[in-house]
């Protein structure tokens, strides 16, 4: 039998160990430097300028100041970086040029690591100059229009009494929501050629109702089913009315969206979970209800959060079909006082629901690895 | 006496793909029979039709001579008599152990909550990881996952175990524990039937060994016959493989 033939060492004339080559960084770290002047000289001019629009007095005007200086001296950090760059880039050159290229290699490194600085604080520079300009534009109208803090604060009881339709309208959407987007999703995946009508049914609604917008389901149910006097509805007070109608239109909306949440859900369970349940005697029923369908829960908080959260915001619209919810009392204050802040208000209102309500689900589903998986 | 398992002619196709070709197997109460062949043989599809977890294109299944193949079977309740374990353990990741022990008896049986988590507790002591009850599975090495899942199986008191390359997912060095397990249960006269590629495991434990081939029974006989003097030329060229690569 003929020797194998190697397959595992180096070919003849192999050239230079490509690990250890030297490469300069000297046009990136150039450019870092130039960039890093003008995003400072940009940031800067317009803190100046921000300054320069101001018209308040006292304490006000030291606290204004003390963040402009702060900002003001957070900028310079980005060509202090930037030239540092140029600098490092420059001596690792000469050190490469000496044959020193370990300390070369190390000289580099260091240079993009400077670049990196510039590229993360520079954004950052760019962006904050960018918001003082807006907010220094035309002596500072859009300060005054928008974000006017006595005004607000005149209106709050009654932007509070609008929000509390609001979450009303949320709370109880979220719960069914819940219950019927889970029906949905479960009917779509019933198997066989008898279930096809109804599989066919889950599919039309959710297709036709994630396709309209919001606003216009809104609009149609409420005063279409308070038109035509639909039973139930109609025997209700007129208050009373609105209110079930926007239920029954953010959950038709809502409840198609979430469906395919819960279905790609269900389908993300792995066949063998299930065909384990089923090997232990489990029905399809049992195996749906202990085994599938708490594991594809714990999988699809995070998204269906996401769905809530946009339900939350998406109560605004009722105002347009006349209930009096924040951002009608809103747009009844900005009118009374030809400013926009009332509205400014409400979108804050809504903040300080959302963001401690992603936070909590973070922390649970945090909580919930930690139990459930390997260290 | 008639098997305690009797397939008669079983065909199996997945679309054009034809697994099992007219399978006749017999295993007898208290019997260990393992299925030896090829990847791709259709081993664990056979275990699988048993189960009733795929359905049969032909032929028949009897367990203690009851047909358990086609239509009008009770399957939930033919899964409470023949357990299965699997290659990959399949433990609900969501339950504690404990938990994943007694979820069938408690729901199939309709054991009371307590009396079903103190016989799970029983059971779980048996194989010394009563202290694992309350953790998850994630928490546990391969070994002792794959032991639960065993558990799992016979905490449903069946009256035969399918296992399905129950070892081949585990790192080497915890191969033993389970196949210690395995043995155990077979001195204790389970009725076994197992799908597995641990040919000295298979000498050492089985009353009769099954070669498959391409979805047809190639050869069958005592371990003893079978690893030392098998008469077909395939069964003869499987072995020879596995000595090559130093597995027998």
């Amino acid at each position: 039998m003929a020797p194998e033939e190697s397959i595992s060492v180096v070919p003849p004339g192999a050239s230079e160990r490509r690990a250890v080559r030297f490469r300069g960084n000297l046009v990136a770290a150039s450019c870092a430097a130039i960039a890093s002047i003008a995003v400072a000289a940009f940031a800067l001019a317009m803190i100046w300028k921000f300054d320069q629009s101001l018209h308040v007095s006292g304490v006000r005007v030291a606290i204004a100041r003390s963040v402009e200086i702060a900002l003001g001296l957070a900028t310079l950090v980005v060509p202090f970086y930037g030239s540092r760059a140029l600098v490092t880039s420059r001596r690792a050159e000469r050190l490469a040029a000496d044959g020193d290229r370990p300390s070369a290699r190390i000289a580099v490194e260091d240079s993009r690591d400077h670049i990196w600085v510039v590229v993360g604080i520079g954004l950052t520079a760019a962006v904050v100059g960018f918001v003082a300009f807006v907010l220094s534009a035309n002596h500072g109208a859009v300060r005054t229009v928008l974000f006017d803090w006595s005004i607000i604060w005149r209106g709050h009881t009654g932007l509070l009494k609008g929000f509390w339709l609001n979450i009303k309208l949320f709370v109880v959407s979220e719960v069914l929501v819940l219950v019927w987007a889970l029906v949905v999703a479960v009917v779509r995946s019933l198997p066989g050629r008898a279930c096809a009508p109804i599989r066919f049914l889950a599919i039309a609604y959710t297709d036709i109702f994630r396709g309209v917008p919001a606003v216009i389901a809104i609009y149609l149910i409420v005063f279409g089913f308070a038109l035509a006097g639909v039973p139930v509805f109609k025997s209700m007070s007129q208050n009373g009315q609105v209110f079930w109608l926007a239920i029954l239109a953010l959950v038709l909306v809502y409840g198609a969206y979430v469906a395919e949440v819960y279905r790609a859900g269900l389908e993300s369970i792995h066949w063998s979970q299930a065909a384990a349940a089923r090997s232990l005697g489990l029905s399809q029923w049992q195996t749906l209800r202990h085994v599938v369908i708490p594991q594809a829960v714990r999988r699809i908080i995070p998204p269906l959060l996401n769905d809530f959260v946009a339900l939350q915001k998406d109560t605004a619209l009722v105002a347009f079909v006349g209930a009096l919810d924040i951002l009608n009392y809103a747009t009844i204050y900005k009118s009374q006082y030809f400013n926009l802040s009332p509205v400014t208000g409400a979108a804050i209102a809504f903040l300080i629901i959302t963001i401690p309500v992603t936070r909590f689900v973070d922390y649970l589903i945090r909580i919930d690895k930690e139990r459930t998986q390997a260290g | 006496m008639s098997a305690f398992i009797e397939l008669r002619g079983v065909h199996k196709s997945f679309g054009d793909n034809e697994v099992l070709r007219g399978v006749d197997l017999s295993v007898d109460e208290h019997q260990v029979v393992c299925l030896i062949g090829p990847s791709g043989c259709g081993k664990s599809t056979l275990l699988r039709c048993i189960n009733a977890l795929e359905p049969i294109q032909g032929g028949e299944i009897y367990i203690d001579g009851d047909r358990v193949s086609g239509r009008g079977v009770d399957v939930n309740a033919l899964r409470a008599d023949v357990g299965i374990v699997f290659q990959s353990f399949n433990l609900f990741p969501h339950m504690s152990v404990l938990d994943n022990v007694s979820l069938a008896p408690r729901k199939v049986l309709k054991v009371g909550k307590e009396e079903a988590a103190e016989r799970a507790y029983g059971l779980l002591g048996r194989i010394g990881l009563a202290e694992k009850a309350y953790e998850f599975p994630d928490r546990l090495s391969g070994g002792q996952q794959q032991r639960v899942a065993i558990v799992r199986a016979l905490a449903m008191q069946p009256r035969v175990m399918l296992l399905d390359e129950v070892t081949s997912a585990l790192d080497p060095e915890l191969v033993s524990e389970v196949l210690t397990l395995v043995s155990q249960l077979a001195r204790e006269g389970m009725t076994m039937l197992l799908a597995t590629h641990e040919m000295g495991f298979a000498r050492e434990v089985s009353s009769k060994v099954v070669f498959l081939y391409r979805g047809q029974i190639e050869e069958e006989g005592p371990p003893d016959r079978m690893f030392n003097d098998p008469q077909s030329e395939r069964t003869r060229g499987f072995l020879r493989s596995i000595i090559e690569a130093k597995r027998l």
